[in-house]
């Protein structure tokens, strides 16, 4: 038996132990935002946010996860307003056939989160997802805009 | 007709309210506006009530014009271009426009009105846009007629702007969504003419995709994320030496592990595991005791593989692709001969959503939602696997993660019907899992190159000899389009002459033949196809030629290119780019490459380094001349994508065999180009007009020998072998 936050609410789910949280995530909760795409958290497809860090979701347990661990999906991020990733996506047409774009959102969400003064590099280094069909020109120029409008609405 | 309304949703619990930039309504109305009005998702303009003007084109009577689009979107864009086509000679609102998606059946049933809907190629729109500019002409004249009868006025002297249909003359006016529902039954005149294309409005714009909003929420279902009441999840294994058989399973070891529904054989080489979760089907399937029959090519690997496609190196009999003079007599008296061998691996297409596809089969009638490149096809496997007659089944069009010509085959669509056809009234979700998927591809062919040039004493290419060795996909894949020059599409971009792709470069004695070499392992058509290897054998030999002539590789080319002007000119326009005429920054080298395929002209300037054996790829710039552009931006975004798939082709790309079987089964053995080594990527679209190309995939193929001519004139070395990781650059 699993007890896991997602989204804010509180779960039990009745799965094995070594069942990854992306597979509860998609089967038994039914958010099938969140992507398959290797299995051995190489790809990012399968990417949440626990307690607000981006984190593999393929190759994780339930049984490592915690009831007090924040999971947020990518059906929770902006769930009131679009998250400003979210909006930036839409505004450069990043997505190309769009599998990979909600580990790649989330995974930029979470890095803006830590720093929205971000650089090249650092952006580069940091977002590992793995996209076939070729959109890293535009992630790379979505984060850095999704970056200077969350530092200006900081102020 | 559309697949939604058949689709099931997504019913577990836990999923969060519709965001409400989602609705179409709601971002209208500026509850939240991206300065774009966005189409509702795809879900919620299906099952229309409102009759259609045509087989294109919907009206409703609030003005949404929904485009139905027969060609498969699966990230290419296509969906958006071909809209815009229809759109064009439509004149209808822009804004207002929605989509609708054709399923195979709904477009037999009707005579094939959509036509063709086998997505590949780079053939979307240039295979398409005169029966969609015309279908969007012939709808305009339907609702002008109608709205002229009302008038009582002809309809030559209506006109129309943005949807709305005015008479000047008694300075009346309606809408397309008021007049739509008087338009049913009138036929189009025989006479309607297409726009001339320096009257086009959207066609050409760079509107943003229709289809993104639920891309980014998690709410576009894709093939793998349907879900339906009482739904199970299988997942198949196949033999891993492609080939060999299924020779048992031990099906109790696994039957009373929790979830555990059925374990079967689906046909000779392929076991299944079925139950109610990917997890627990996976975790059974692992267990599994399985004895495979390997047959003949359980020996099989990268090195045999490598010597018989060495022998047709120089094997004396080989089919003929491109000949003039003669150049093997010119070689044999030659003062000056070089040489040169080069080789292509084998290649997944790993596309970031793995194959799968759902079925339910009765007795009566068996339905199929499936992500395909290739419905029709698909549909008929269906029908093949089902047992049932073709009338009895239907196949719904599921969204795609990535395909890259994966989906073009449909033997995972016999496998999922087999496997549900076991459990009659039980919808069944065939998953593959990513290690299958990496096992049981439809490989990019492994092809080798032989190479003879002769230089006169002035660098002039007297002759040339270019033998190439190895697998064809049509001899696999679709024996029926063999020719007797082999398989035609082995010589993408080399031929001498036509429309879809011929080589650049006049030669006086040339000579390019082929000598067939099939290993076991399956090919299919990989994003780019057999243009991708010959653009680097090609590229790479004029660039080794160019050398030895002791000449500027873009100068050397311009010789051989007087009578190629479109080819030489997006070469020009790329070299501009990257500055070809100014030294790069020290430290810094570059090279170029061009080739024509799938109708399209392109080219490719790379700026690199080498430092300790490591390159860096610092700036790429492309140009293209495909004809004509549909929507600038979304060429941009092809055209960059092609980058990635090609340059991780070049650096990571390698399928090897060892014992029979592919030895990559996930990302962490067939790495592909992150962000971290993405180069500035600069697009030059420059559309000469008069002809229709392709742009999904010509581009991938200059990618890789513009790098490699760089690192040439970086490091003073030949990569002749792909892929670049298994080179070492450090220089000696």
């Amino acid at each position: 038996m699993a007890k896991l936050n997602v989204n804010g609410n509180l779960l039990e789910i009745d799965v094995e132990d070594d069942t990854p949280l992306l597979w509860v995530i998609r089967e038994h909760v039914g958010l099938t935002g969140t992507k398959y795409g290797c299995g051995v958290a190489q790809c990012g497809a399968c990417t949440v946010h626990l307690d607000g860090v981006a984190t593999r979701s393929c190759a994780l347990p339930v049984s490592a996860i915690t009831p007090e661990q924040k999971i947020l999906t990518i059906e929770g991020l902006g769930a009131q307003t679009p998250h400003p990733v979210q909006q930036v996506w839409a505004e450069l047409d990043v997505a190309q056939c769009g599998y990979c774009q909600v580990g790649m959102i989330m995974a930029a969400a979470s890095l803006l989160a830590q720093n929205t003064h971000t650089s090249d590099a650092d952006i580069r280094s940091e977002i590992t997802n793995i996209c076939r069909c070729g959109t890293y020109t535009r992630v790379l120029a979505g984060v850095k805009l999704a970056a200077e409008r969350m530092a200006a609405n900081r102020g | 007709m559309t697949m939604k309304h058949a689709a099931p949703v997504n019913t577990a619990a836990g999923r969060v309210t519709r965001r409400n930039f989602l609705g179409g309504a709601a971002a209208a109305a500026g509850a939240f506006t991206f300065g774009f009005s966005f189409p509702l998702p795809q879900n919620a303009v299906a099952q229309t009530a409102t009759p259609e003007v045509n087989a294109w084109v919907v009206i409703q009577p609030d003005d949404t014009v929904i485009i139905r689009i027969a060609r498969i979107e699966m990230g290419q864009g296509a969906l958006t271009g071909l809209a815009q086509l229809v759109a064009e000679d439509l004149d209808c609102d822009w804004s207002k426009v929605r989509y609708e998606l054709i399923d195979p059946g709904a477009n037999k049933a009707r005579a094939m009105v959509w036509k063709s809907q086998q997505t590949g190629g780079s053939r979307s729109i240039r295979g398409s846009h005169d029966y969609l500019r015309l279908g969007g002409a012939q709808a305009r004249a339907i609702l002008v007629t109608a709205a002229a009868r009302q008038w009582g006025v002809q309809p030559d002297t209506c006109s129309v702007t943005k949807g709305v249909i005015r008479h000047a003359a008694s300075g009346r006016s309606t809408t397309y969504g008021a007049i739509a529902a008087a338009a049913t039954g009138i036929a189009p005149p025989a006479d309607v003419k297409l726009k001339d294309p320096m009257d086009w409005t959207i066609v050409g714009q760079p509107v943003k995709r229709i289809d993104t909003l639920d891309k980014l929420d998690g709410s576009l279902v894709y093939g793998m994320d349907i879900s339906m009441p009482g739904m199970l999840v299988a997942i198949p294994k196949a033999c891993p030496v492609h080939g060999g058989k299924l020779k048992s399973f031990d099906a109790a070891a696994v039957s009373s592990m929790r979830g555990v529904k059925l374990v079967l054989k689906v046909d000779d080489e392929t076991v299944a595991v079925v139950a109610d979760t990917f997890w627990r089907a996976k975790s059974a399937l692992d267990a599994l005791p399985i004895v495979w029959d390997e047959g003949e090519n359980a020996e099989v690997s990268s090195e045999t593989i490598a010597a018989t496609l060495r022998e047709g190196l120089s094997a004396p009999e080989a089919f003929v692709g491109n000949r003039a003079g003669d150049a093997k007599a010119v070689l044999a008296g030659a003062r000056r001969v070089l040489e040169a061998d080069y080789g292509f691996p084998f290649q997944n297409h790993a596309p970031m959503e793995v194959l799968s596809a759902t079925v339910r089969w009765t007795p009566e009638r068996c339905e199929a939602w499936v992500p395909t490149q290739a419905p029709d096809t698909a549909l008929t496997a269906v029908v093949a696997a089902a047992g049932l007659p073709a009338q009895s089944c239907d196949l719904h069009i599921m969204r795609i993660g990535g395909s890259f010509g994966r989906r073009l085959s449909t033997e995972y669509v016999q496998i999922a019907t087999r496997i549900a056809k076991a459990l009659p009234g039980t919808p069944v979700k065939m998953m593959w899992t990513r290690e299958e998927d990496m096992l049981q591809g439809r490989f990019h062919p492994v092809t080798q190159a032989r190479f003879r040039g002769a230089l006169d004493a002035q660098g002039n290419i007297e002759a040339l000899h270019m033998r190439l060795s190895g697998q064809s996909i049509l001899s696999y894949a679709l024996p029926n389009l063999m020719t007797a020059n082999g398989d035609p599409i082995v010589y993408q971009g080399l031929l001498a002459d036509g429309p879809e792709g011929h080589l650049g470069y006049t030669i006086p004695n040339l000579l390019i033949d082929y000598a067939m070499r099939n290993p076991h392992i399956r090919p299919g058509f990989w994003r780019g196809v057999n243009l991708n290897q010959n653009a680097v054998y090609m590229e790479c030999f004029i660039d080794e030629l160019a050398a030895a002539a002791g000449q500027d590789p873009l100068a050397f080319r311009r010789r051989l290119m007087r009578n190629h002007p479109k080819h030489l000119a997006v070469l020009e326009a790329a070299a501009k780019g990257i500055g070809w005429d100014t030294p790069p920054a020290p430290g810094r080298a570059r090279g170029i490459a061009q080739i024509m395929g799938f109708g399209s002209y392109v080219a490719a300037a790379a700026e690199v380094s080498v430092t300790n054996g490591q390159l860096k790829m610092h700036r790429i710039v492309a140009a293209t001349d495909p004809g004509h552009v549909v929507n600038p931006q979304q060429v941009d975004a092809q055209v960059a994508g092609s980058f990635v798939y090609g340059l991780s082709a070049m650096i990571y790309g390698e399928c090897t065999v060892k014992d029979g079987r592919i030895e990559q089964e996930n990302f962490d053995t067939y790495n592909v180009l992150r962000l971290d080594e993405m180069p500035e990527v600069e697009v030059i679209s420059m559309p000469s007009g008069g002809f229709w190309g392709g742009v999904g995939e010509p581009t991938i193929a200059v990618a890789a020998p513009a790098v490699l001519n760089a690192v040439f004139a970086a490091t003073g070395k030949r990569v002749r072998q792909l892929p670049l990781k298994n080179v070492d650059l450090n220089v000696s």
